[in-house]
């Protein structure tokens, strides 16, 4: 980065070929959640298929507890306002209040991450894991695989905070907080369909 | 602490593996040796595997997929060699269990490390000189998607020597993958090869989608960009609209594989329909993710070498934009015979049957380029005419096998194996050939021998016809694919005349290898000087040969389709810029190889079940990642100096020819 | 080239598929010779083309008309559109007909009773079970000319097709699921049939040969069938038979248990694999597969609980 500033004034020229690169980044990152879209599409679709695979196996009425449920989408959904709000931070320049709200989402990110584990590891000790039928196996795999990209979103955030620790915010912090704030709305968006169709629909 | 693994791994029990696998080992030791002793480690590791120059990607793409081709080919001959003798009774050379490995290594091996590398290597090569840019939107990810691709190539070779590839036929259609019915590591090589280099796919579909869409120069418009670029731009978004389904796809047959789940298994509540449902809704975009290139190749090359405009410019386009939407409603005419109704057989049946439509537009469209234009015979010429009576043909057939109701006695036999060689081999390879061919001046500076390049061309074109028209005749005789032996000895004759076919496709192979050596010893009178051989119409030809590692001292402005043969028509010579600046560039990184390697660790240990070194790969993926993450020092500027002082020695050497 | 392609088509004329011996096969003969009639339209002129204009616009040829300029032309660019439409409309009109009358669930018109037989892919045999006449075969399948004859067809393993190319159609035989393709030979003698789906390493020995007979040779075969001191229980002889072998000779069963391929089928539901404790679990009803492969109608179809269902993938 430094070299980049140093530099930039002295390539006025270069500049404008390159005054763009952010926005290619978060372009890209764009890109890249369509295609893990597709992923999350495959497995809504094997879902959907492998929902009456229960095998002689309890169906979703019979093991989803809602309430629990919905105190981790909570958690989740507030942790995107609490991203939103660290965002504004960042524009406003203002790292040190950037840094509380990144913490404050990873807190509720480990909340809903902790309703998960609790979730998953009540269903394996009832007998009910992913191997006692294709429905639950489906199931797993699906809760499972946004899980695993909200931890990932997680370990984002802890690089983040630690960059912006050493870095500040600067040309490159800047558009890596603007893809992962991105990735955590999308996340969001994804839980929310989980739970409407997964978890309203299996109980309903 | 080695899982599965034991010495029992190496199949000492085969005398074709043992000798195959000792000439693979010293054939690596001997290279090493060579490095070692021309000290040539520092400058491969600096100069190429570290490299995130797309030109030097992309000749590695096509190094890598070239010494593939000579193992998957290897393959081939063996299979046709057992078909031609297992007849009437007779076992042939090879067990079941050899031969099923053999077949289901040629279709990954062909698919995914031959046509994928060279499709995504003549991107590479190619797509940022004809945008008139300077680089990929992400060249370290470039780097990264080069070596996930290369340490699953390996992982494959090494299945040859440790332990077993898949028997399953190359899309290991569950419930045969699944634990019950394959307890072996062959699906497991499987699916960490094509996890893995799918990774990598991904990542490649996303990076030149970007630099298509971003990294333009001036003035030239979508409308504007060269055909192959177009096709490159619809290849990406089929990549990354379909690979994320064979992730997974796969990733759910590694759970039921690793874990006990029943996603694919036949009870518990598995589906095995749906396993055939996705990866056949990756596997059909995958093929048009392999023949757009090649159409755009082909429209290169015949408006270059008949000195003529492309004729329908916007047809070409809309017809590959139609192609791309349509490749995606059409997968289930892969498996009409599993009984759906007539309803959905006939809606997939038309569906596939209307993407003929776009495609024989295009077909027209290379034809009436030639009408009233000077065509030169070269050989990527030879290869397109080829091509397009030989594709025209494989669509035919193609048609055929999309007409439900004909699919019925023609599905899964050796028709098929004809039709999809008939349009992959006269599409794919062709135009790969075509392509290598016509950019070779590009990469390396001086031009590939024409004599054996046409000698190449005419053994691959009588050897495909050879090989592939007695198993159309054979399928209908009843001829199914993937027969280890067959008791009908009067399929015989035909069988012979297939492997002569193979034989010819060989020595088609040797002379593209002759080609590059007396190529490569005739460099100096071969050399191109002038950047622009063919007096070509795009971007790339207007720099010189090799092109500078920053591509353009000055980005190109561009007014025009074929804009560089506008300029020459008007023989507006490049003013003489006197000024040149310095140029913003990346530099080269090491993170790419490392985390691939620990891939390719974690993947092997996944596969013998070495928990303790899959973390370790794990964790190495990670940290290097993170070494790279946490590196600022990632750019740098060629000072102003430096690119006059190329571009004069560049300019002399023009001068000098004159 | 063209010319080569005539001889193999010409030495193709005595083979299976263009000397068909049931009904269902001389459709498709016709149907796929006149695709392959329809598709020459466009397929000739291209190589034609190809050919002469490669040669007569050559480049040391400076008679021919150039014009490095012209680039487009409404005219050629609305046949080369044109044309291929035409075809396709056809072709697509072709389909539709060709795909609901030889639709393989439909049903055989006929003043004779359709025969049912089942046939049951193992690793890596025929297993075939005629329910009316309460016997069984090992790769040898027998029934009587100008009848209609019902394959029901599902799999105790792996995925495979089962094919008599002579007669015309082949179907996918699935483990769980009941599919079935009419069939009807109109000529007496003996033909080849096989698996065309690869099932792993026996897949080349999953051979057997369809004796198409007389009513009376039928019957008396059927007869000497019930000789046989064979018999076929379920499970305990069934899990014995599904042992993996191939090439296996022609076996008969002098009797067999009762609804065994419905039990089959039903056993893939539960949860259980034939050699578990299917029998104590409770079955789901098997499911037809007209219905079962609807992908239109999967959704609506509420019934078997636990079947798997509908061809529709998602992505």
């Amino acid at each position: 980065m430094a070299t980049d500033s140093l530099h930039h004034d002295a390539h006025a020229d270069e500049h404008e070929h390159h005054h763009d690169a952010a926005g290619t980044k978060v372009f890209g990152f764009w890109v890249y959640l369509m295609s893990d879209l597709v992923i999350f599409g495959s497995l809504f679709a094997t879902y959907a298929v492998l929902l009456r695979g229960t095998a002689g196996g309890p169906t979703g009425a019979d093991i989803f507890e809602l309430p629990l449920i919905l105190f981790g989408t909570f958690a989740l959904l507030i942790s995107s306002f609490t991203f939103g709000m660290g965002v504004l931070a960042m524009n406003a320049n203002r790292v040190g209040q950037l840094k509380m709200w990144l913490g404050v989402t990873f807190v509720l990110g480990l909340m809903f991450l902790g309703m998960e584990v609790y979730e998953f590891h009540h269903l394996i000790h009832e007998g009910y894991g992913p191997d006692r039928s294709g429905f639950l196996s489906a199931f797993f795999t699906l809760v499972g695989t946004h899980g695993l990209h909200v931890t990932f979103g997680m370990i984002w955030i802890l690089v983040m905070l630690i960059q912006l620790s050493t870095k500040g915010i600067n040309e490159q912090t800047r558009p890596r907080i603007l893809c992962l704030s991105l990735f955590w709305h999308f996340l969001d968006i994804v839980w929310i369909c989980v739970f409407s169709f997964v978890y309203l629909m299996g109980v309903l | 602490m080695l899982g599965k693994l034991s010495w029992e791994a190496i199949p000492l029990h085969d005398p074709i593996i043992v000798v195959v696998g000792i000439g693979m080992v010293l054939g690596a030791l001997a290279l090493l040796a060579a490095l070692t002793y021309f000290r040539k480690w520092g400058w491969l590791w600096n100069e190429w595997f570290t490299s995130v120059d797309h030109k030097k990607l992309g000749i590695m793409y096509f190094i890598v997929a070239l010494v593939m081709l000579l193992r998957g080919f290897a393959d081939a001959i063996m299979m046709r060699t057992q078909q031609m003798f297992a007849a009437g009774g007779s076992a042939g050379f090879l067990p079941p269990d050899h031969y099923d490995q053999i077949f289901t290594a040629h279709g990954v091996i062909m698919i995914f490390f031959v046509a994928m590398p060279m499709v995504i290597g003549l991107m590479n090569l190619v797509v940022p000189l004809q945008i008139g840019a300077r680089d990929v939107a992400f060249p370290f990810l470039n780097n990264l998607s080069f070596w996930l691709f290369a340490v699953s190539a390996i992982l494959i070779n090494i299945s040859l020597v440790v332990g077993e590839f898949a028997t399953t036929g190359w899309l290991a259609y569950a419930p045969l993958s699944g634990i019950e019915y394959s307890p072996g590591v062959g699906v497991d090589y499987w699916i960490w090869a094509l996890q893995i280099s799918g990774v990598g796919t991904t990542l490649t579909g996303i990076n030149f989608f970007v630099t298509i869409l971003k990294m333009r120069t001036k003035g030239m418009t979508l409308f504007r960009m060269p055909i192959f670029t177009w096709t490159a731009l619809c290849s990406n978004v089929l990549i990354i609209a379909s690979f994320p389904i064979l992730t997974a796809t796969v990733a759910m047959l590694t759970l039921d594989r690793y874990l006990g789940m029943n996603f694919f298994t036949n009870d518990m509540g598995g589906n095995v329909m749906m396993y055939v449902n996705l990866i056949w809704a990756w596997g059909h975009p995958e093929v048009y993710i392999l023949i757009l290139p090649a159409f755009g190749v082909f429209s290169e090359v015949i408006a270059t070498f008949a000195r003529k405009r492309l004729f329908g410019y916007h047809t070409m386009v809309w017809a590959t934009v139609a192609i791309t939407l349509l490749s995606f409603i059409v997968w289930l005419h892969h498996f009409f015979t599993m009984g759906a109704g007539a309803n959905v057989n006939a809606f997939f049946g038309i569906m596939t049957m209307i993407i003929a439509i776009p495609t024989g537009v295009k077909v027209f469209n290379w034809i009436f380029t030639i009408f009233r234009g000077r065509l030169e015979m070269t050989s990527p010429v030879l290869w397109t005419l080829g091509f397009i009576i030989t594709f025209t043909l494989g669509g035919m057939t193609g048609v055929m096998l999309a007409l439900p109701a004909a699919n019925f006695v023609l599905h899964n036999s050796l028709f098929v194996i004809a039709h999809f060689h008939n349009v992959i081999i006269g599409g794919v390879v062709f135009g790969m050939f075509a392509g290598l061919t016509y950019w070779f001046p590009k990469a390396f500076g001086f031009t590939l021998c024409e004599k054996w390049g046409k000698r190449a061309f005419w053994l691959w074109l009588v050897g495909f016809y050879t090989a592939f028209m007695p198993l159309y005749v054979l399928s209908f005789y009843g001829a199914a694919r993937r027969m280890q032996s067959y008791p009908n000895a009067e399929w015989q004759p035909w069988m012979i005349v297939a492997w002569v076919g193979a034989v010819l496709i060989a020595c088609g192979i040797a002379c593209t290898l002759i080609q590059f050596y007396v190529s490569i010893r005739d460099r100096k009178q071969r050399q191109d000087v002038t950047g622009d051989p063919w007096d070509a119409r795009t971007l790339e030809w207007s720099t010189s040969s090799p092109a500078p590692f920053y591509n353009f001292a000055h980005l190109p402005v561009v007014g025009d389709i074929d804009s560089f043969w506008t300029q020459k028509q008007r023989s507006l010579e490049q003013k003489e810029e006197v000024r040149y600046s310095d140029i913003h560039m990346p530099k080269n990184t090491a993170a790419g190889p490392i985390i691939s390697v620990f891939a390719m660790i974690f993947g092997f240990a996944m596969v013998w079940h070495i928990w303790w070194l899959a973390g370790l790969g794990a964790i190495g993926v990670f940290v290097a990642f993170m070494g790279r993450v946490f590196n600022d020092d990632i750019d740098y500027y060629v000072p102003a100096a430096e690119v006059e002082r190329i571009e004069r020695a560049h300019q002399q050497r023009v001068e000098a020819q004159a | 080239m063209l010319l080569a392609l005539l001889c193999l088509l010409l030495a193709g004329c005595s083979s299976a598929l263009m000397d068909p011996k049931g009904d269902i096969g001389e459709a498709q003969r016709s149907l796929i010779l006149s695709a392959f009639g329809l598709m020459l339209i466009v397929v000739i002129p291209v190589i034609v083309l190809t050919i002469v204009f490669g040669w007569y616009y050559r480049r040391n040829n400076t008679v021919a008309q150039y014009l490095p300029d012209w680039a487009h032309s409404n005219v050629i660019e609305a046949v080369v559109w044109l044309v291929p439409v035409v075809i396709i409309a056809i072709l697509a009109t072709i389909t539709w007909k060709s795909s609901h009358s030889l639709d393989p669930h439909r049903p055989l018109e006929s003043d004779t009773p359709t025969l049912e037989i089942q046939a049951i892919a193992l690793d890596w045999k025929w297993l075939f079970v005629y329910p009316e006449q309460g016997i069984a075969t090992v790769n040898e399948v027998a029934f009587p000319v100008d009848t209609p004859v019902r394959f029901r067809v599902s799999s105790g393993s792996v995925m495979n097709a089962f094919f008599i190319p002579q007669l015309g159609s082949q179907i996918y035989a699935m483990a769980g699921m009941d599919n079935d393709v009419y069939l009807r030979a109109n000529e007496i003698g003996t033909y080849g049939g096989r698996s065309t789906n690869y099932s792993g390493a026996g897949f080349a020995g999953m051979v057997f040969d369809a004796h198409v007979t007389s009513d009376e040779d039928f019957d008396a075969w059927v007869e000497e069938v019930r000789q046989s001191p064979q018999t076929l229980t379920y499970p305990e002889g069934y899990d014995q038979l599904a042992e993996r072998s191939s090439f296996d000779p022609v076996q008969h069963f002098a009797s067999v248990t009762p609804e065994l391929y419905e039990r089959l089928v039903a056993s893939f539901h539960t949860g259980t694999a034939p050699e578990g404790d299917a029998q104590d679990a409770p079955r789901a009803p098997a499911v037809d597969s007209n219905e079962a492969y609807q992908t239109t109608e999967n959704q609506a179809n509420g019934e078997g609980e636990s079947v798997p269902m509908s061809n529709q993938a998602g992505g």
